[in-house]
């Protein structure tokens, strides 16, 4: 592959640049209303450079696709969106991320906000080992002091915004290690969106699912994206395309080319993208 | 470009590819055979193109094969995705070629004891339009070379014009007798015929230029025959 260049902006529509930083052309992003928005970011695991120069706006209530090999840094990006970084030493994240304005970097920036705003689902399914009820309504306690009856109504709510209602309302006090493993995301997602977040950020929820729980999960986000705005990463080109309004094609820690998901797909402006979506040798 | 990883894809392009090439030297090389038939009245080189025919169908069968094993296997995007949805559009443009060569044959064998030799030359000259466009097209094509694929995509109307004229000559031609309206409808349908590959070399013009851009040719299309305009006036 040729050196990484700047951002491209693909799009089929009314493109308006709308959070571009200064000395930056053709940065990435949206004509909609960002919800978020990455800015100069860069990043680094104690002296390695993963992210280089980020700027990345995300949609409201739209889903946007990160999408670039192993390494890329689109993992890394989904982390520092909710500050998840945080916890281990000598990471370090420089530039902005701003959640509706406000810079989540800024270490003013309370940390519990940040969580209840932004929520994340995993790879791996990981249930707590306590019954299904109790996996959403734990995660609520954390935050909030509800009746029985209160709470009852939330964890409905949370499992029918998860679409596991209908196969769990009969089993909420089993454990939830009983479950699927694409009832077991589910019951993650349902989790997340327990605690009424704004942004959902989904580090590739159906890798270890087969087809027919694939498809649950998508349909799923297809729902919640009225509610919600949504950030997934994903090695599934297919999954990509099906799913998200935006694609961000990410290479060794630069951001290669943003746009609408159609135009990413269908007519692709920098060859390092079109060699990675179709399948080829750089 | 670059290769696959997989690449057993590559290969099934690259057949896919030369298929379709084949189709673009079959539709010449038919058209060209059905012009020398018209032009020298020959029967035999006439029924020749009639039975090859079969091939060509044969050829649009094997490659509208490969193309939706490709898009149902591969799942191809982008760049590839365009190569294969182009491959099934253009094939049928082709095939269509081809159809309206083995009918002009079919007329010129039901001509062939009649000299209409005035209007031989005319719509012979109509098919030396036709064909011009024809290579340029499938240049263009093998080439992927949008450029070449406006030029053709402009030229479409002076086909349409000859045609026009033609149409309208033919018109007074059977006019002027009512014996002559059985060898004029032939011409007519051989005329209407080469207009209509002009037609379908426009449309492959078009899916070329998707196919190098991703977009589509979206300026309004050239149009030159105006023959369905012509108010037609009751004498009754």
């Amino acid at each position: 592959m040729t050196s990484p260049d700047l951002p491209l902006l693909a799009t089929t529509g009314t493109v308006s640049l709308v959070t571009q930083p200064p000395g930056i052309s053709g940065a990435a992003t949206i004509a909609a209303q960002p919800k978020m928005a990455a800015l100069n970011l860069q990043f680094y695991y104690d002296k390695f450079h993963a992210l280089k120069n980020v700027s990345l706006d995300i949609a409201e209530k739209k889903v946007t696709a990160l999408i670039g090999p192993s390494g890329c840094g689109k993992s890394t990006l989904l982390r520092i969106f909710n500050r998840i970084y945080s916890i281990y030493p000598k990471m370090r994240a420089e530039g902005d991320v701003l959640l509706d304005g406000d810079n989540i970097l800024d270490p003013r920036y309370p940390l519990n906000r940040l969580r209840s705003k932004v929520g994340m689902v995993f790879q791996k399914p990981v249930p707590f080992p306590m019954s299904i009820y109790e996996n959403v309504a734990y995660a609520i306690r954390h935050y909030e002091k509800l009746s029985k009856a209160e709470m009852d109504v939330r964890v409905e709510e949370a499992l029918r915004q998860g679409a596991l209602w209908e196969e769990a309302k009969d089993k909420l006090r089993q454990s939830a290690l009983g479950l699927s493993g694409g009832q077991q995301q589910r019951l993650c997602i349902a989790r997340a969106v327990a605690l009424k977040p704004e942004v959902i950020l989904l580090d590739e929820p159906t890798s270890a699912l087969d087809p027919i729980a694939t498809g649950k999960i998508e349909q799923l986000v297809e729902e919640l994206k009225e509610r919600f705005t949504i950030a997934i990463v994903t090695h599934n080109m297919q999954q990509a395309s099906r799913v998200s309004d935006f694609t961000a094609f990410m290479y060794l820690g630069e951001l290669i080319e943003f746009g609408e998901t159609k135009a990413i797909f269908e007519n692709p402006q920098k060859k390092m993208t079109e060699d990675y979506i179709t399948g080829r040798y750089g | 470009m670059s290769e696959h990883i997989v690449k057993s894809f590559d290969d099934e392009l690259t057949q896919l590819n030369a298929a379709i090439t084949r189709m673009g030297e079959l539709a010449k090389t038919q058209f060209g055979a059905a012009m020398v038939a018209l032009r020298t009245r020959d029967a035999k080189t006439a029924a020749q193109v009639i039975r090859d025919d079969v091939e060509v169908d044969e050829l649009e069968r094997d490659i509208e094969a490969r193309a939706i094993r490709v898009l149902a296997l591969r799942q191809p995007i982008a760049r590839d995705f365009r190569e294969v949805l182009s491959a099934l559009r253009v094939d049928i443009e082709f095939e269509r070629i081809c159809d309206f060569s083995a009918n002009i044959c079919k007329r010129v064998i039901a001509l062939s004891s009649f000299s209409p030799d005035e209007w031989v030359g005319e719509i012979g000259d109509l098919g030396a339009l036709a064909s011009r466009q024809l290579d340029d097209v499938v240049a263009a094509f093998n080439e992927r070379n949008k450029e070449k694929a406006i030029t053709v995509w402009a030229s479409d109307e002076q086909i349409d014009d000859t045609y026009t004229g033609i149409y309208r000559r033919l018109i007074d031609y059977m006019k002027s007798d009512p014996q002559r309206v059985p060898i004029g409808a032939h011409l007519m349908f051989m005329a209407k015929n080469i207009e209509r590959i002009g037609d379908h070399v426009t449309n492959i013009a078009e899916q070329i230029y998707y196919l190098v851009t991703g977009s589509m040719l979206d300026a309004p299309r050239p149009k030159g025959d105006k023959s369905s305009l012509d108010q037609v006036v009751s004498h009754g």
